[in-house]
């Protein structure tokens, strides 16, 4: 090929580190995502202010194919170095935060500086995997119990901290990152095991001691989401009728009585799979479902072709991590998991989210050995 | 580290990696599969349940409550009517500021510091989604003013209402009636169809006509199925069935009549009743009972103050003495008494009775005594004599020989003692008193003293004005019964034409001779046209016969040896004075009663009464003009003034009203 650089050539070799399979997928799914945002928006009938949602969103689909992009040019040993550093800032914004957040009210997620607002729990997203996968890289793999206790340390604070602000999707997506490095890492089975067992014993201890009220009442009504149809029952409530009534086929796009007579609320983020479910049916589900498989399978393969234990181990908590959105979410909106403020990746508005999960699939792009860069070393 | 040992690490790993991303791959191949479980057991399993959630989310049913049916006299003169207004009212739920809303619309439209409280009052009592009225009868320009400020104040809006007037206000308020909100007594009455019916509705008719009638006068109930968002706010049209409007009703009132009737005895200011029917077919012709009462006062509930002064009237002007009053009837019931002793062979036409001023029971010595003890007595009296001059002593003894079972059984034929199922609410019967019916009543028996009084008309015996006129009637119509009724004729809707109610016919009377009904009648007309007539100056200088017959009913027991004296006695105790009359008398087309409570003799109040009611009825309009000053143009001064009195509106309002009940109809 054209070696010699210009621009062409330039474009080409950027491009070539794009995992041309997993980009259709992503492409498929942001497709219907986009569709379904549409109609959930409401911009076919309400002109005017939801129709910011679309060019928003569509801003956010562009900013974070660049920053795929540049994520995927990114070499496996920089990344390396510099998860500590990533990882420290990470930490220190998210110390700030707590304290702007004891001057403020309520909950503070996010930080501001001059008119820019982001939340810094979004950075640790990545910087949490990144870290403990540094860290194992330099070990003997399967690791030793300090190892794993240094790790489980280097995941625990910033999700202590997150769960401080309070927002427990957040922790819980930073947690089973960690977590997932820590597993592929090659912890040892009995100790997994013995970790789920704790956790059953926890479960209750945690909901009773360590929970804050609504988190409580969260859990209780997605036991029973009738106890209060019209209060904290109410998001469950209407996002299974929603579902329920798309039945096989769905009642068509632009067509879901539920979400655009606004008895869905939160429809256009976090409740986007009921709008889905209601206009495209289960047919339409399975299919979502499918693409998201392949999207997790492939993003699994890749992981395995890392070009180090550093890249594998980092792509591999990238694609569970992006398992564990899809399963909170999809869990939580047809009501067999508690309400958490989980996205559903890649299709529900917001743009933070969009861009940390690009970048996630950008860095696993990046991390698979270079067909000819390795070739050359 | 060699490097041997780092290769050998590296290859663990991979295979390390390896495994654990199939066993991750599975896992997450399980957990969809939870997920796809999930989604099946909603989208295929509980497809319709959910589907059934969804509609009752988005579709509700609003129902539209028909326009009530008007009333009419039988001249297709307004009695009863809608009339559109509108009301500013407030949703408690939707006003963020009350206190500030309510003093910055004070200064756009002044509404008092009482008005004021009393709708706080109101809001606190209803439920926060209520719409709570703050200003009923907007006018145009108060319209305007809040139209220009409306965004101004949230939670408050312009509704408008349809509510029933009576044009007439008090005019035959009592035989009208009234609507009112519907309470819970009502609601358990509907029932759970009934119910059904008044979704949406608000007022139902609590007295007279317009609670007798109130299936026809509502009308049915439509709705339509809205799609309506999560906010309620309506969307679009599903389905709809428009309301049927309620029927409108004819009276048989002539509203000229009922007008003079009253204004009759209001001239008179004492309370009474009269009640004048056609005799041919039982129509009611008027119905007036004074003191009277505003019925629109009860239409959105009548206040505290209002009903208290009404409940506490010593005049009881909510009772509707036509159809509830119970009265004795005095001589009035001579002419039946009469009749009845005729077909009961007690007397004869030709045989007289000689009286002294007392009768006597043989062996008792207490003297039941006649109006004109003090001069003697009457003398020897024949059967017209003893009705025309209204001799005591004559019926005492009738009565007193035909004793208490044949009188009653005899008497109840006129339908005494019995509702005559005249189409109003709360018919009294009054009492045809028998053995039997004393014995039950007070453990007593009867004694032979007792059915000397009732021969008169006193005693235990009481009549309902309506009772008294509907007997005066059989007797002018010779025995043919109709049973009175006040509806006569309906229309489904303005363009169809009035649809008649046929009379419907009672049992007759049938007596042995068909001339006793011609004794009794002729001794009517004698009591007005006949010299020695008890009646004769109300008879004076009449262009028409009439047959009638004077009553003074006593509500004071006078002593043995003591005279009545009217100005000895307080006024509740004076005589009840009363009157029945038929006119003409050879070819009746009306039979009335009158009852002027503590007026006196018959004779001197009540049947000249009768005889202006009966002149305004019989003799054409335009002569009697400038005598009694009671036509079609008087009709209608007073219909303005009452209309002014009752309820003030403007001529727009009803303008607009009419076009539109046009419109609903059309």
């Amino acid at each position: 090929m054209n070696r010699s650089g210009g621009l062409l050539g330039a474009i080409f070799r950027l491009l070539s580190r794009i995992d041309l399979i997993l980009f259709m997928g992503l492409i498929i799914l942001l497709s219907l995502g986009g569709l379904t945002l549409y109609s959930a928006s409401g911009a076919d009938y309400v002109s005017g202010e939801n129709m910011f949602i679309i060019t928003h969103h569509v801003i956010h689909l562009g900013l974070s194919a660049a920053i795929m992009l540049f994520a995927a040019q990114l070499p496996s040993n920089l990344l390396s170095r510099i998860s500590v550093w990533i990882y420290l800032i990470g930490v220190i914004l998210l110390i700030l935060v707590i304290i702007q957040g004891t001057m403020g009210k309520g909950a503070q997620r996010w930080l501001e500086l001059g008119s820019f607002r982001f939340q810094p729990a979004e950075i640790m997203k990545l910087a949490v995997p990144m870290m403990v996968a540094s860290y194992f890289s330099h070990k003997t793999l399967p690791p030793r119990f300090v190892d794993i206790l240094v790790a489980a340390i280097l995941v625990a604070v910033p999700m202590a901290l997150i769960i401080k602000q309070p927002d427990l999707g957040t922790a819980l997506l930073i947690g089973s990152a960690g977590f997932f490095v820590i597993y592929f890492a090659g912890i040892p089975w009995k100790w997994l095991i013995g970790m789920l067992i704790s956790m059953v014993i926890a479960v209750p201890l945690v909901y009773q001691f360590g929970m804050h009220a609504y988190q409580r009442q969260r859990i209780d009504t997605l036991l029973d989401p009738s106890l209060d149809r019209l209060g904290s029952g109410y998001h469950i409530y209407q996002s299974t009728i929603a579902i329920g009534s798309g039945g096989v086929y769905g009642k068509g796009w632009l067509n879901g009585d539920q979400s655009r007579l606004d008895f869905l609320p939160e429809r256009h983020t976090d409740f986007i799979f009921a709008v889905f479910g209601e206009e495209f049916g289960l047919f339409g589900n399975l299919v979502l479902l499918t693409i998201y498989f392949l999207i997790i399978w492939r993003a699994l393969i890749l992981a395995t072709k890392g070009q180090d234990t550093f890249s594998r181990l980092l792509g591999g908590s990238l694609s569970l991590t992006f398992f564990v959105y899809l399963f909170v979410n999809t869990g939580m909106v047809s009501g067999i998991l508690p309400v958490v403020g989980v996205p559903l990746p890649l299709v529900s508005y917001g743009g933070t989210s969009m861009v940390t999960l690009m970048a996630a699939f950008g860095l696993l792009m990046g991390l698979q050995k270079r067909k000819k860069g390795y070739a050359s070393m | 580290m060699s490097y041997k040992q780092t290769v050998k690490n590296e290859r663990e790993e991979l295979k390390l990696f390896r495994s654990r991303s199939l066993v991750a791959g599975l896992l997450v191949f399980l957990a969809l599969l939870l997920v796809v479980v999930r989604l099946i057991f909603l989208q295929i399993n509980n497809y319709e349940h959910y589907t059934k959630l969804s509609q009752e989310n988005y579709q509700k049913r609003i129902p539209i409550p028909p326009v009530r049916g008007q009333i009419y006299d039988r001249n297709g003169l307004l009695l009863a009517d809608n009339h559109i207004e509108y009301v500013l009212e407030a949703t408690k739920d939707k006003v963020p500021d009350l206190e500030d809303e309510l003093r910055r619309l004070n200064k756009l439209i002044p509404m008092g510091p009482q008005a004021i409280k009393k709708f706080k009052q109101k809001l606190r009592v209803n439920s926060r989604f209520v719409p709570v009225v703050l200003r009923p009868s907007l006018t145009e320009a108060e319209i305007a003013i809040f139209s220009v400020h409306r965004s101004r104040f949230p939670g408050f809006k312009i509704n408008v209402r349809m509510e029933r007037t009576y044009p007439l206000g008090e005019t035959a308020g009592h035989l009208i009636g009234y609507v009112g909100r519907i309470d819970k007594r009502d609601l358990k009455r509907l029932g759970k169809d009934g119910k059904k019916e008044y979704k949406g509705s608000t007022h139902i008719g609590k007295s007279g006509i317009e609670k007798f009638y109130e299936t026809r006068l509502h009308g049915k109930s439509g709705y339509k199925i809205v799609e309506v968002d999560a906010h309620g706010k309506p969307q679009r049209v599903f389905e709809s069935k428009p309301p049927i409007a309620g029927e409108d009703l004819f009276l048989s009132i002539d509203l000229k009549l009922q007008l003079r009737a009253e204004e009759l005895l209001e001239e008179r200011d004492s309370n009474g009743a009269i009640v004048a029917l056609d005799p041919r077919n039982g129509e009611v012709l008027a119905m007036a009972s004074v003191p009277m009462f505003n019925p629109n006062l009860f239409v959105n509930g009548i206040s505290y103050k209002n009903y208290n002064a009404l409940r506490n009237n010593p005049n009881r002007p909510l009772y509707n003495r036509a159809l509830q009053g119970s009265y004795p009837p005095g001589s009035t019931i001579k002419p039946m008494v009469a009749l009845a002793g005729l077909d009961e062979g007690i007397v004869t036409p030709s045989r007289s009775v000689f009286a002294r001023g007392f009768f006597q029971i043989p062996g008792v010595r207490h003297r039941y005594r006649c109006w004109k003890w003090k001069r003697g007595g009457h003398g020897y009296v024949s059967l017209q004599r003893g009705i025309f001059q209204s001799c005591d002593v004559y019926f005492y003894d009738l009565a007193y020989r035909m004793g208490i079972k044949r009188f009653s059984n005899s008497l109840k034929r006129f339908g005494f003692g019995s509702r005559t199922g005249i189409d109003l609410p709360h018919e009294k019967s009054g009492i045809m008193p028998s053995a039997t019916w004393k014995k039950k009543r007070f453990g007593q028996n009867w004694y032979p003293g007792d059915t000397v009084n009732i021969g008169i008309g006193q005693g235990y015996w009481t009549v309902t004005p309506l009772q008294l006129a509907h007997a005066v009637g059989t007797i002018a119509m010779k025995g043919m019964r109709m049973r009175p009724h006040v509806l006569r004729g309906v229309r489904a809707s303005r363009n169809l034409p009035e649809k008649l109610i046929s009379a419907q016919q009672l049992p007759s009377i049938e007596v042995k001779h068909a001339s006793y009904w011609n004794e009794i009648i002729r001794a009517m007309v004698h009591v007005v046209h006949g010299p020695g007539g008890t009646a004769r100056h109300a008879g004076n200088g009449a262009k028409y016969k009439f047959g009638g017959k004077t009553g003074t009913a006593q509500v004071f027991s006078v002593a043995q040896n003591k005279t009545y004296k009217a100005s000895r006695l307080a006024k509740k105790l004076h005589d009840h004075s009363l009157f029945v009359a038929f006119a003409p008398a050879n070819k009746p087309v009306i039979a009335l009663a009158v009852i002027v409570e503590n007026a006196g003799g018959g004779s001197k109040v009540a049947a000249p009464l009768a005889r202006k009611l009966l002149d305004s009825y019989l003799l054409p309009p335009q002569k009697e003009e400038k005598k009694a000053k009671s036509s079609r143009k008087n009709i209608k001064k007073k219909h303005k003034k009452r209309r002014k009195k009752s309820k003030k509106h403007s001529k727009k309002h009803s303008k607009k009203h009419s076009k539109h009940i046009e419109k609903k109809q059309g």
